[in-house]
């Protein structure tokens, strides 16, 4: 198995209308896979089905080598996941958290110990250790996060729309930590629409309106849509579904 | 298991870090009992009273200072026509007026025979009936003493004497009534609000995706969310009957074993009909509506606070579906009367059987997905 993810003709249907429209893509391991879109292209809706909260309407899906309709659990033990909601529990501590979470996936006491160390430690978090998480700052609060989904060193993380709301300084600091754990040989796959981060990927694909509308690496985009950077080429993309629906 | 250890432990952290938590337990239940337990009496004392006596002699003298010694009534006025009292009646002054015509003396000693008028404010109609029913008595008690003073046989002592005995509440208190309902009341909010709300709460911060995308097994899941509020609201029943038994002196005749084992399977009932309104809700605004609106239901049909037997057919039937008719009756049933497992095993085995339809439905319901 050398693929993290496989989908195949993915569709996901609410009632009438259909959010998710045939996808096709692989993820090779140890990726960093990004997925663009505007709000509603449908990138939470198909990052959920990869995760198992929600099942596909039709098509294949491949996550970890496990089955999407069949085997959602163990997809779950195997891949990490930070939503665009915040995920930590406010009136917990950093320790708190770390532990429960960590207890949830089955860690031993003494490594949750140990990853509590880590994390404070990378994160420069020993001025709030002991304090709840509601007062830390937003960007340490999502790095926080990150860690804690990467608790039990999972194949794959799965990524919703990590850095909206964040610094600058903290979104390159986030990247960073992403960079640390693909070169762990992690498979990271993260939806964004922050275009300047599209170029850190290895390879992206845009969605409009549920369908991929583009998928390779930055530099190969560019060239093809002979373009200088991912956001043109994502204005284009846009612009033309637009008229097409005109 | 390991799992479960974990998220009791955070939900205990949780729970306890809540500055709300501590008095919701502690004191809301002692405020209850304290409260409600005087709200439900079927007596009433203190009748707002007022004569029209136009008969003016000693005979009417006589009952009317009978009403005066009566501890039902209070003499707020006497005039001499009705139409002085009619804004004192409208103004809620005066309850009842009792009017002694003219010659009402006269008519007792020539014609043996003489009337009386009583008018009652019957805007709430039961009340009015019991202070009728007070009044009926006192005029029936100086009209036997009459009849013994002018005829010298004492109608006392004769014709068919009933002496009823009060069992199993000989004072007819009705607290000692009252304060095993609201026990039942107590730990059936405590243990379907807190518990439907905790989970309501992690899908509105968004806490629950995350679980959710985690290996945690549904039953775990469960177990860890329900646990703390079993426990809770178990504490808060032990707790309630130390009360009942000191403040109220509320005799526990049957065994305390058996009402701890009852309830603890009456509290799954209601742990799940916590967790069924949670599965169907979306904000802790929808689920806190919800649970209002089965507990009204549910408590007004019980007969908490009225008699079962008093309500029409088809709300009585309706009862067969209120989980907590049945562990009210089963509380009245073993506390005031000492009745043992053979007494109440139809209540057990119907809160036994609806446990386990209710935890069912909301396991069944509950869904790990987004």
């Amino acid at each position: 198995m050398n693929k993290a993810v496989v989908v195949r003709d993915l569709t996901k249907k609410f009632g009438t209308f259909t959010a998710v429209n045939k996808l096709n893509f692989e993820v090779d391991k140890g990726e960093v896979f990004g997925f663009l879109g505007a709000n509603g292209a449908g990138k939470t809706t198909a990052i959920k089905i990869l995760c198992g909260l929600s099942k596909p309407s039709s098509g294949q899906v491949t996550v970890a080598g496990f089955d999407a309709y069949k085997q959602s659990e163990l997809i779950k033990k195997n891949i990490g996941y930070m939503s665009q909601r915040f995920s930590l529990y406010d009136d917990l501590t950093i320790a708190e958290n770390i532990r429960f979470y960590g207890g949830i996936y089955g860690l031993k006491r003494v490594e949750i110990q140990s990853k509590i160390k880590e994390y404070v430690k990378k994160l420069n978090l020993e001025e709030f250790e002991g304090r709840k998480v509601i007062d830390l700052p937003l960007g340490i609060k999502q790095k926080l996060a990150f860690s804690v989904a990467n608790v039990h060193n999972p194949a794959i993380i799965f990524l919703d729309e990590p850095t909206s709301g964040v610094d600058p300084i903290t979104r390159r600091q986030f990247w960073d930590m992403i960079y640390l754990e693909a070169a762990h040989g992690k498979t990271i796959f993260v939806t964004t629409h922050y275009m300047d981060e599209a170029e850190y990927c290895d390879r992206i694909t845009i969605m409009v309106d549920g369908k991929i509308e583009a998928l390779d690496s930055p530099s190969k985009l560019k060239k093809e849509f002979n373009t200088q950077n991912i956001s043109e080429i994502f204005l284009k993309l846009s612009r033309k579904q637009n008229t097409s629906q005109n | 298991m390991r799992t479960i250890i974990f998220l009791l432990q955070k939900e205990f952290i949780q729970i306890f870090r809540n500055k709300m938590m501590l008095p919701i337990i502690i004191v809301i239940p002692i405020v209850q009992l304290l409260i409600l337990s005087y709200t439900a009496t079927f007596e009433i004392k203190n009748v707002s009273l007022a004569f029209v006596d136009q008969d003016k002699t000693q005979t009417s003298k006589e009952l009317k200072s009978r009403f005066e010694h009566s501890p039902f009534f209070n003499i707020y006025a006497e005039a001499d026509h009705i139409s002085q009292l009619e804004k004192s009646m409208l103004q809620q002054k005066v309850e009842m007026i009792l009017v002694i015509p003219p010659d009402f003396e006269k008519q007792l000693t020539l014609s043996k025979k003489a009337d009386l008028q009583l008018i009652v404010d019957a805007v709430n109609g039961s009340a009015a009936n019991l202070m009728a029913g007070y009044a009926n008595q006192i005029v029936l008690g100086f009209n036997t003493d009459i009849i013994t003073n002018l005829t010298g046989i004492n109608i006392k002592e004769t014709g068919i004497q009933v002496a009823p005995r009060y069992w199993y509440n000989p004072e007819l208190d009705y607290k000692t009534y009252m304060v095993p309902g609201i026990l039942v009341l107590l730990v059936s909010l405590i243990g379907a609000f807190l518990s439907g709300m905790n989970i309501v709460r992690e899908k509105e911060i968004g806490t629950i995706e995350q679980l959710n995308v985690t290996p945690i097994k549904k039953y775990q899941f469960i177990a860890g969310k329900l646990f703390p509020f079993w426990l809770i609201a178990m504490f808060d029943l032990c707790f309630g009957l130390v009360i009942a038994k000191i403040v109220f002196a509320i005799p526990i005749l049957g065994s305390v074993w058996l009402i701890l084992g009852v309830a603890a399977i009456y509290l799954i009932l209601v742990l799940g009909l916590g967790l069924f309104i949670s599965t169907i809700t979306d904000t802790q605004q929808q689920a806190m509506f919800l649970a209002w609106f089965f507990f009204v239901i549910f408590i007004m049909l019980s007969g908490l606070f009225t008699p079962v037997e008093a309500m029409p057919e088809w709300t009585q039937m309706l009862n067969i579906l209120n989980p907590i008719a049945y562990f009210i009756d089963f509380m009245r049933m073993v506390m005031l009367k000492g009745s043992d497992f053979t007494a109440v095993t139809s209540q057990i085995l119907h809160i036994t059987v609806y446990a386990l339809l209710t935890m069912g439905l909301a396991i069944w319901r509950y869904r790990k997905r987004a």
